[in-house]
C-alpha cells in the first residue's frame, strides 16, 4: 500500500525526522484556515499517489491565506494521471539552499535492501541515474547489519553530499531506516531531502510503500487505507477475503491460483480480439486452491453485481481440490445465490480440468444449471466467454 | 534421477501438527514421499499421523537422518522456523507459507548467506517441489502427471499443475514451484542450472509472470549456459500497472516488470514462448516428439 505524502510525513515526524509544518485541507476554505494558522508563505500540494504532480501543476506557492484559498481552488479536483485530487497539503514554505535525493528500497534482484543517495535531488532520480549514473550512489544494506549513524553518514558521503549537510543527513537517514524496518516498508523515499538556508536537513517530500503481508503485526496501518479511492467492488471483495481486482472489461473471471487467473485474463483478452467490441476481462478473482462452495458463491456474487459484466468464465484446475468437489461447489453456489435472491442471470462458461475432471463435468451436466456451458479446454472456453460477452447475452 | 529431491530424500515437516501441515503430510505420504517426522517445540515427544514430533529441526535430523524440511508454520513464525532450519544446516528447506512479510524473507535469506549457504531455500509462497514417482515435498498434487524427462520451474502453483497435467504423457523429472513473492530463495536460474546439469532432464519448461526482472535475468543465463531446449510461458500481459495480481510479487511498476518485456527477452535468446499455457504445452510436445 502506498501512502499519501502527508501520511508519510506524519509517520516521519513520529520517528523524529524533521519535516515542514503542514495541515491537510479538503476544501479551499480549509486551505485558507490552514494558511492563516501557519502564517507567511505556504506551499499548496496536491495529495495524489502518483509522481509528476509538480509538472502537472499540482504544487503551487501561495503568498498568504487568501492566495492559498485560490491556489487550493485551482488544485482541488484536478486530474493528475488519472488520480483526482481530493485533498491538498498546506505547508510552510522552506528556504531551500540545496536539494538531495534519498531512499531505502527492496532490491528484488539481489534479495537485499538498497540505499540510494544523490546530491542531485529534486528531480526524477531514474532520469539522473540514466544520464549521470556517477551522481547516484547505490549502497546495498544487509538486513541483519542494518543502518547505524556511521553507516548513514557513509551512504550520504557516497551520494556526494557536502560536508556541511553530512551530520544532518546522517541523523535523518538513520531515522528513516527505523521507519523502513519498524513499519515494514518496501520503499521510503525523500525527494527532495533539503538543506535549508539555516543549515537544517529536512524531508520536503515523502513517499512510503508498506508491505501488506505485514498487516498482521502492523495493526495501525489499517488507518492508512484510502476508503474513498477504493473501488466499491474491491472493497466488498476484501470484506469477504477474496483476492479481487476490478478491471475495465465485460468478461467476469473466476479461477484458482494467482498465476492461472493472470493467464486466464490474457487468454480471454486474446480471444476477445476476434469478436465485435473486443471483449476484455472485467476482473481478476483468485478463489484459491480450496474453491469451496461458499467462496465460489461469494465470488460469483461479487462478479454478477458488476454492471459491466456480460458473461462469466469459471476456470478451475483441480489439483489439491479435485474437480468433483469444485463442481459440487458451483452447484451449491447457485443454490446459495438463489436463496439470497440473487439467481444467476448471466451466461457462465465453465472449464474444469485436472483431477476427476470427467466426474466434475458429469456433476455439472446432471445439475443442468441454467445458463451454464461446459467447455473442455481453457482456450476454447475463453473464446466462448468472449463471444457471449460480445453478443451481450 | 531428479534435481534436489529424490526417492531417498527424508522429509520432516515444520508445523506438521497444524491443519495444513496435517493435511499435506498425509498427501505427501500417500504420494510415496519418505516423510519421517515433524517439528513442534510444544508437542515434542508426541506422535502425529503415526510420525514422531521433535522439538527442533536439529533433533529431528539427528534422530531420523532427514535432509529436507517443509515449512507450513503461519507467517508470523516463518522467519524463526527457517532460521532454525538454516542453523541445523538441513540441505533443503521448502517454505510453503503464503503471506510472509518481505522484511522477514530478506532477513532469513541474508541469514542463510551469513551461515555459508548450506541450506537451499525454496519459496516462500510456493507449492514446493515434486519429483514424480520419487518424492514430493510440499503441496503439488502427485497424481496429475507421471515420471519423465521434462524439467519444470515456475512462479505459479496452478500453472505448474496445468502444464504437468497437459504433458503427463511425457512426464517430468522434477517440478519446482519457486513461488510468487518479491524475494524468494531458489530462482529460475538456480533451477535452470540444475536441470542443465541433470542427465535425466532433456528439456525445460519455465513459467514466469509479471513483476521484477527474474525472467530477463533467466534469459541472459540461458543464452550463456543452457544448451537443452527451453520453452517458456509468461502470465500477466493484460495486468494493469500498479496493481498486485494475487501474488505479492506480481506487480507491474511503471514500465518495469511487464510480461511483454519478459517474453521479448526470452525470445531474443531463442526460447519459444507460448501465448497460452496450452500452446506452451504444444511447443514442448513438439520438442519431445522430435527427439
Amino acid at each position: 500500500m502506498d501512502l499519501f505524502e502527508h501520511q508519510a510525513k506524519e509517520l516521519f515526524a513520529e520517528y523524529g525526522i524533521p519535516v515542514p509544518r503542514g495541515v491537510v485541507a479538503h476544501t479551499a476554505e480549509e486551505a485558507r484556515a490552514a494558511a492563516e494558522q501557519l502564517t507567511g508563505r505556504v506551499v499548496v500540494k496536491a495529495q495524489v499517489k502518483t509522481g509528476g504532480r509538480g509538472k502537472a501543476g499540482g504544487v503551487k506557492v501561495a503568498d498568504d491565506a487568501s492566495d492559498a484559498h485560490d491556489k487550493a481552488t485551482q488544485i482541488l479536483g484536478m486530474d493528475i494521471k488519472g488520480h483526482t485530487v481530493h485533498k491538498v497539503l498546506i505547508e510552510e514554505a522552506s528556504q531551500i539552499a540545496e536539494e538531495y535525493y534519498f531512499s531505502f528500497l527492496l532490491d528484488r534482484a539481489n534479495r537485499t535492501f538498497l540505499a540510494i543517495c544523490s546530491a542531485a535531488g529534486g528531480m526524477d532520480i531514474e532520469e539522473v541515474a540514466h544520464t549521470a549514473p556517477e551522481k547516484v550512489a547505490k549502497v546495498p544494506v544487509n538486513p541483519i547489519d542494518g543502518v547505524d549513524l556511521a553507516k548513514a553518514r557513509e551512504i550520504a558521503q557516497a551520494g556526494g553530499l557536502p560536508e556541511k549537510a553530512l551530520d544532518g543527513a546522517a541523523a535523518l537517514v538513520e531515522k528513516l531506516w527505523a521507519v523502513f524496518v519498524d513499519e515494514d516498508a518496501t520503499l521510503v523515499e525523500v525527494n527532495p531531502m533539503i538543506l535549508s538556508a539555516d543549515g537544517q536537513v529536512k524531508a520536503l517530500d515523502g513517499k512510503v510503500t508498506l508491505d501488506d503481508n505485514a498487516n498482521f503485526r502492523q495493526a495501525e496501518h489499517a488507518a492508512y487505507v484510502d476508503k474513498a479511492a477504493e473501488d466499491p467492488l474491491e472493497a466488498r471483495a476484501k470484506e469477504k477475503h477474496l483476492n479481487y481486482v476490478k478491471l475495465d472489461g465485460t468478461v467476469g473471471i473466476i479461477g484458482n491460483g494467482a498465476g492461472l487467473v493472470m493467464s486466464t485474463l490474457d487468454v480471454v483478452a486474446y480471444a476477445g480480439e476476434a469478436f465485435p467490441g473486443q471483449p476484455k476481462p472485467a476482473n481478476f478473482l483468485d478463489i484459491g486452491g480450496g474453491a469451496s462452495a461458499e467462496v465460489m458463491a461469494n465470488g460469483l456474487e461479487i462478479i454478477l453485481s458488476d454492471p459491466s459484466v456480460k458473461s462469466v468464465f469459471v476456470n478451475v484446475f483441480g489439483g489439491i481440490t479435485a474437480c468433483d468437489a469444485v463442481a459440487n461447489g458451483i452447484v451449491s453456489a447457485f443454490q446459495l445465490l438463489e436463496s439470497r435472491g440473487e439467481a444467476v442471470t448471466h451466461p457462465l462458461v465453465v472449464r474444469l480440468d485436472g483431477n476427476n475432471a470427467a466426474l466434475g463435468r458429469q456433476i455439472l451436466a446432471d445439475a443442468a444449471l441454467p445458463r451454464v456451458e461446459l467447455v473442455d479446454t481453457m482456450d476454447d472456453a475463453a473464446k466462448r466467454a468472449a463471444e457471449l460477452a460480445a453478443v451481450g447475452a | 534421477m531428479a534435481i534436489w529431491l529424490t526417492e531417498n530424500s527424508k522429509i520432516i515437516v515444520q508445523g506438521m501438527t497444524g491443519g495444513e501441515g496435517t493435511k499435506h503430510t498425509r498427501r505427501m505420504l500417500a504420494a510415496g514421499a519418505k516423510v519421517v517426522g515433524g517439528v513442534n517445540a510444544r508437542k515434542a515427544g508426541t506422535v502425529h499421523e503415526g510420525l514422531p514430533v521433535f522439538g527442533t529441526v536439529k533433533e529431528a535430523m539427528e534422530q531420523t537422518g532427514a535432509d529436507v524440511s517443509v515449512v507450513f508454520v503461519p507467517p508470523a513464525f516463518t522467519k524463526d522456523a527457517v532460521k532454525e532450519a538454516i542453523d541445523a544446516e538441513i540441505p533443503l528447506c521448502v517454505v510453503i507459507t503464503e503471506g510472509v512479510p518481505v522484511h522477514d524473507t530478506t532477513e532469513f535469506w541474508a541469514y542463510a548467506g551469513a551461515k555459508g549457504n548450506k541450506t537451499r531455500i525454496i519459496g516462500p509462497n510456493c507449492p514446493g517441489i515434486a519429483s514424480p514417482g520419487a518424492s514430493n515435498a510440499g503441496i503439488i498434487p502427485a497424481d496429475i502427471t507421471t515420471p519423465g524427462r521434462v524439467g519444470l520451474v515456475s512462479k505459479s502453483g496452478t500453472l505448474t499443475y496445468q502444464l504437468m497435467y497437459e504433458l503427463r504423457d511425457f512426464g517430468f523429472s522434477t517440478c519446482v514451484g519457486i513461488g510468487g513473492d518479491p524475494v524468494i530463495g531458489t530462482t529460475h536460474i538456480d533451477a535452470l542450472q540444475a536441470f542443465q546439469d541433470d542427465p535425466d532432464t532433456e528439456a525445460i519448461v519455465m513459467i514466469g509472470e509479471i513483476g521484477g526482472d527474474a525472467e530477463e535475468r533467466a534469459a541472459a543465463y540461458i543464452e550463456e549456459h543452457v544448451t537443452k531446449p527451453v520453452v517458456a510461458y509468461v502470465a500477466g500481459f493484460t495486468a494493469p500497472e500498479g496493481k498486485t495480481m494475487g501474488h505479492a510479487g506480481a506487480i507491474v511498476s511503471g514500465s518495469a516488470g511487464t510480461a511483454q518485456a519478459k517474453k521479448e527477452a526470452l525470445e531474443k535468446v531463442g526460447v519459444r514462448v507460448g501465448k497460452t499455457p496450452s500452446e506452451t504445452a504444444r511447443l514442448m510436445r513438439e520438442i519431445m516428439q522430435s527427439r
